[in-house]
């Protein structure tokens, strides 16, 4: 079976889990690794693996020909800016995984099919990838008047990208909780734990529900249960604390993200949350393509 | 004869007092209170959220009030002293710094978990183009190692803070600890660069801290009314003033002005004084963050477990500052344990 082939654009912790996990994909071959920076690990782990590298930045590498099916873009939300712009001129589709949001976004557990031929997509940020399929999950049972969502992660799974950028977490998160999550008002915070060893990604939900009769919230808590089932068929680290809590009425919700291991260790939950929808994504627009091509 | 040191007081009666009254004051409160201050002499008053700007929160609490209307008030009711509010990268962006700008503040805190400065620099850079007094707070500074505290600090002072803060938060330093951290950030910083202390009383060491602190190098030193903060208080201003008289210290506070600002016009407003009690000395010894203290005790008469089981394990688990959703989550395991 033929697949589309892809770029990844930035050799940090997120571009480097990004290609373990291509290099298992039925339908994406990464066949390009592109960063700034000859030393770094991401672009020696890229050369063992046999993809084609270049420190040269993303400018260069399609002044020189090169034509990738879909380019992952895994920089900044400023380098993104410029990016985007580039590969629009060369119509390859762009997967981006900055906060820069120049195209739709997109959570792979609730509108992945919405955007396919949509030319560049953003895919929000990890705290967006983990708490907002459960603030889905909440509103499409009862109106949600406000989410909040608070992420923690380990110190050591935040790269220079994020710390510089944190505004962008919390504005581009919160976001994302109304547009996609559909609550009428949103706010998003995000806390860095150094503790050691690393703790897990750990996100709890808070959603102001319109009714909070018995019934409804039995309602909200078995919608809750399934978006829970349906992303571990993608992130299988994915699970509930504890159970769903009811106070007043404001639902609480607990999750906690185990990782893969495919880069970083197991604690990088919010690494393994956002590359893996992006993986996602990607598997779909590739089927999408391919049938079109064939069909 | 020794010569008289000069340090500079800023009061956080508006800011950390707010985790005790569960972010309640009203725009009537702020005005009373930041008027009585601007009378002190204190060098800057701190205001907004307990945990800052943006603060309001299911997470934290939500204000009683408007976050810009309160700024407001105290600025306008504080004409003669500098109004500063507190941004912990995070939660509060730089969106929200420049609001506050508008409503009239001249200095901002950033504020990190005391191993994470470098999700200050955007907020330290913007606030220093804006015109800002800028201080970086390097809370919860008992869990981290100085070495690693000197390092932190150099980053906030070189995004250009003004001044670092070694601070407190868990109520958990003794002096010996105070002097070693504090005098390491004087010798490593530049010396244009301040070094500041906050503290909290959980251990009765508030005062005395401050002292050493003082000793030590530090030039700013945090206060608030009737020691008004969260766990067991911040250091208690008049007393403080007091001390530092019977000391040879100029804070440039009026002492009786002090301390009728705290019984007149602070007393008068708060149902609970700050005291410390079981809970609030737990924080202190088991290390935990100030700020869980009323969460804690919420949870506690919740889920029906003792309030010191919750604090002392989340001080096991290194929770940090801002993880208040860990309370109950804790909460709720140790109620199934029983």
């Amino acid at each position: 079976m033929s697949k589309l082939t892809a770029a990844i654009v930035g050799s940090g912790n997120i571009g480097t889990d990004l290609m373990v996990k291509l290099l298992r994909s039925d339908w994406l071959e990464p066949r390009w690794m592109i960063g700034i920076d000859p030393e770094s690990d991401g672009l020696r782990r890229a050369r063992d693996a046999g993809l084609e590298t270049s420190a040269e930045g993303l400018k260069a590498v399609l002044d020189a020909g090169v034509r990738p099916d879909v380019v992952f873009d895994a920089t900044s939300a400023k380098a993104h800016v410029r990016h985007a712009k580039l590969l629009r001129e060369v119509g390859i589709q762009a997967i981006d995984l900055t906060p820069a949001a120049r195209g739709p976004y997109v959570i792979a557990a609730v509108n992945l099919e919405e955007h396919l031929d949509s030319p560049n997509v953003n895919m929000v940020t990890c705290g967006g990838q983990a708490t907002v399929p459960i603030v889905y999950a909440v509103s499409r049972v009862i109106g949600v008047e406000y989410a909040e969502i608070v992420a923690t992660i380990s110190s050591r799974s935040a790269g220079p990208g994020t710390r510089q950028n944190i505004d962008e977490f919390t504005e581009t998160t919160g976001k994302a909780l109304e547009v996609i999550g559909q609550a009428r008002k949103g706010k998003a915070i995000i806390i860095l734990n150094p503790a050691n060893p690393p703790i897990l990604m750990r996100d709890t939900i808070y959603c102001v529900i319109d009714d909070p009769a018995p019934d409804v919230f039995d309602r909200v808590r078995e919608s809750i249960e399934s978006m829970v089932r349906h992303v571990q068929t993608y992130v299988p680290g994915y699970r509930l604390n504890r159970e769903p809590i009811l106070d007043g009425r404001v639902v609480s919700v607990s999750i906690e993200v185990e990782g893969l291991g495919d880069y970083l260790p197991v604690y990088a939950g919010n690494l393994d949350i956002m590359t893996a929808a992006a993986v996602k994504f990607g598997e779909e627009y590739a089927k999408h393509r391919l049938s079109v091509v064939k069909g | 004869m020794a010569e008289v040191q000069r340090i500079s007081v800023t009061d956080v009666t508006l800011r950390d007092g707010m985790h005790a009254v569960r972010h309640q004051f009203s725009l009537e409160d702020a005005r009373a209170i930041a008027g009585a201050l601007d009378k002190t002499g204190v060098a800057l008053i701190e205001a907004t959220h307990g945990d800052g700007l943006g603060g309001s929160s299911i997470q934290y609490g939500f204000s009683k009030e408007d976050e810009e209307a309160y700024l407001r008030a105290v600025c306008e009711a504080a004409p003669h002293t500098k109004v500063a509010a507190l941004l912990l990268p995070g939660i509060g962006t730089v969106e929200h710094l420049k609001r506050a700008v508008a409503c009239g503040i001249r200095a901002v805190r950033v504020a990190t978990h005391s191993t994470e400065a470098d999700i200050s620099e955007q907020h330290i850079r913007e606030a220093r183009s804006l015109g800002l007094d800028v201080v970086g707070f390097l809370m919860l500074s008992h869990m981290t190692e100085t070495p690693v505290l000197v390092e932190e600090a150099k980053k906030m002072a070189s995004y250009g803070a003004h001044c670092v803060y070694i601070v407190d938060s868990a109520g958990a330093m003794l002096m010996d600890e105070v002097t070693e951290k504090v005098s390491a950030l004087r010798d490593a910083l530049p010396s244009e660069v301040q070094v500041g202390f906050h503290a909290h009383n959980n251990l009765g060491c508030s005062v005395a801290n401050s002292l050493a602190a003082i000793r030590a190098g530090a030039v700013r030193i945090d206060a608030s009314l009737a020691g008004l903060g969260a766990g067991a208080g911040n250091t208690p201003l008049e007393v403080f003033v007091a001390a530092c008289e019977k000391s040879g210290i100029d804070t440039g506070v009026n002492l009786y002005a002090a301390m009728d600002a705290a019984e007149d016009v602070l007393g008068p407003r708060i149902s609970r004084p700050v005291r410390t009690d079981r809970a609030s000395l737990t924080l202190g010894y088991a290390g935990v963050y100030s700020s869980f203290l009323l969460h804690a005790e919420r949870a506690s008469q919740r889920f029906g477990v003792d309030a010191r089981d919750i604090l002392v394990e989340l001080g096991k688990r290194k929770v940090v500052g801002g993880q208040e959703d860990m309370i109950v989550d804790v909460a709720v395991e140790l109620a199934a344990h029983k």
